[in-house]
């Protein structure tokens, strides 16, 4: 969870990822940005995340993006 | 919709491509966000270098340049030229035709038929199926299809999300009869509930350009666009193409019974780099059958990325040999397409600048 955490900070350093549950709702992240964090997703954990599951309700909390990381086979 | 043709075929394709090109690192101070996130976009997305015509270039210049290079080079006849389909989203004018000025431009003959259709990203698939229904009449023996758009015009360049993608293009395909062993397969699906996905919003009868849609204006992301601008909305269309296209080219190899590994390319549009990878990975087809290299090396040019990617990649190998090559096309309308060739021995194929 730390690593992702540390991701997204990396990719929107001006929000506060830790004290939030909607990163979509609140505007944290955009289209672009969620490309970025899969891309990273993907290298970091050896996975290739699902193109269909790439849409925005999948990336608005942490809970969320982790789901993702699992179905992936990846291993938080 | 299924559609089979029998005994067509492609016998020479040539691309063209403006001479200008223009580096993402030299642009991205232009954009609204830090260099540092849009630098890390542009491995990810495939930003690198695109084609951009001038402000006074239009199709009609980039496609009169392609087939007179092609006349000139004994590679086309005028006279055997029955018809010119033109497929473009950024005519010349509204009125007439630009495959009529094309024609006028170039002395062809008044015995033909000149068509334009208006098409995106399926384009090539959707003027190579008018060109195939063509020739079922005795009098038509040889389509010229042509492909062109200028987007980089009616894109803004302070819009991140689109202008570094964009990339201008022209391409000539000869498309004739001739004795094929295998029909060509092909299926074609359209959604117009959603054609705002990919919208210039202003500049037809339902807008017309005013002052006030030239403002640039900031929809929220940090880019800055008018309403005579292209609009993307890429996660309605990433989506999209993620969704609709695999399941159509499994429906195409039922429909051809061609199995997956007898594929020796898959020629899909160029969107972005990172979308075709995500298409590759679901659909365990190694990178290398499916190239993504057009939008890193010259933009995405709409209906013209298909043509492009095969000049690029095979153009050497397609003039003495033949491939069994998937072609797909996504995009504008939204309209997805597919289609199963044999492609080669051609007669030329390459790609000259302008």
């Amino acid at each position: 969870m730390e690593k992702v955490l540390r991701m997204l900070e990396e990719i929107r350093p001006e929000f506060d990822f830790r004290n939030s549950s909607n990163f979509i709702q609140n505007g944290f992240l955009d289209s672009l940005d969620i490309i970025t964090l899969v891309s990273m997703l993907d290298e970091y954990f050896h996975i290739s995340i699902n193109g269909t599951d790439i849409i925005p309700e999948n990336f608005e909390d942490i809970e969320s993006i982790n789901k993702l990381i699992l179905k992936g086979g990846g291993t938080l | 919709m299924n559609l089979t043709f029998q005994n067509k075929k492609i016998t020479g394709i040539l691309t063209v491509l403006p001479k200008n090109e223009v580096k993402f690192d030299d642009e991205a101070s232009n954009y609204n966000f830090p260099i540092e996130k849009s630098l890390r976009l542009k491995k990810i997305m495939g930003y690198n270098k695109h084609r951009i015509v001038d402000e006074e270039t239009c199709v009609s210049d980039l496609c009169a340049f392609g087939l007179e290079h092609l006349i000139e080079s004994n590679l086309l006849k005028k006279d055997e030229i029955d018809a010119l389909i033109l497929v473009t989203q950024t005519p010349d004018h509204f009125i007439p035709p630009t495959s009529n000025i094309i024609q006028g431009r170039l002395g062809l003959k008044q015995d033909m038929i000149c068509m334009d259709i208006n098409q995106g990203c399926a384009g090539y698939l959707l003027g190579l199926i008018q060109a195939f229904m063509l020739l079922d009449q005795d009098s038509i023996k040889k389509v010229v299809l042509l492909n062109a758009d200028v987007l980089s015009r009616k894109t803004s360049s302070k819009d991140r999300n689109s202008y570094p993608l964009v990339g201008d293009a022209a391409s000539v395909t000869i498309v004739e009869r001739g004795v094929q062993n295998v029909p060509i397969y092909c299926n074609i699906k359209m959604d117009g509930s959603k054609a705002n996905s990919l919208i210039i919003p202003a500049g037809g009868l339902r807008m017309p350009s005013t002052p006030e849609t030239s403002e640039l204006e900031d929809p929220g992301d940090s880019n800055l666009r008018s309403k005579n601008d292209l609009i993307m909305d890429g996660t309605s269309v990433f989506n999209f193409v993620q969704t609709e296209v695999p399941p159509m080219v499994s429906d195409l190899f039922e429909m051809s019974k061609v199995n997956k590994d007898d594929v020796d390319y898959f020629m899909f549009h160029q969107p972005n780099r990172f979308m075709l990878e995500k298409l590759a990975d679901s659909m365990e087809i190694s990178y290398e059958k499916m190239p993504n290299n057009v939008v890193t090396n010259f933009g995405n040019s709409s209906s013209v990325t298909i043509p492009t990617t095969i000049t690029f990649n095979l153009g050497e190998q397609l003039q003495y040999r033949s491939y069994k090559i998937c072609l797909a096309g996504f995009g504008a309308g939204l309209t997805w397409s597919s289609m199963m060739i044999e492609l080669g021995n051609l007669d030329f194929c390459y790609i000259i600048e302008y």
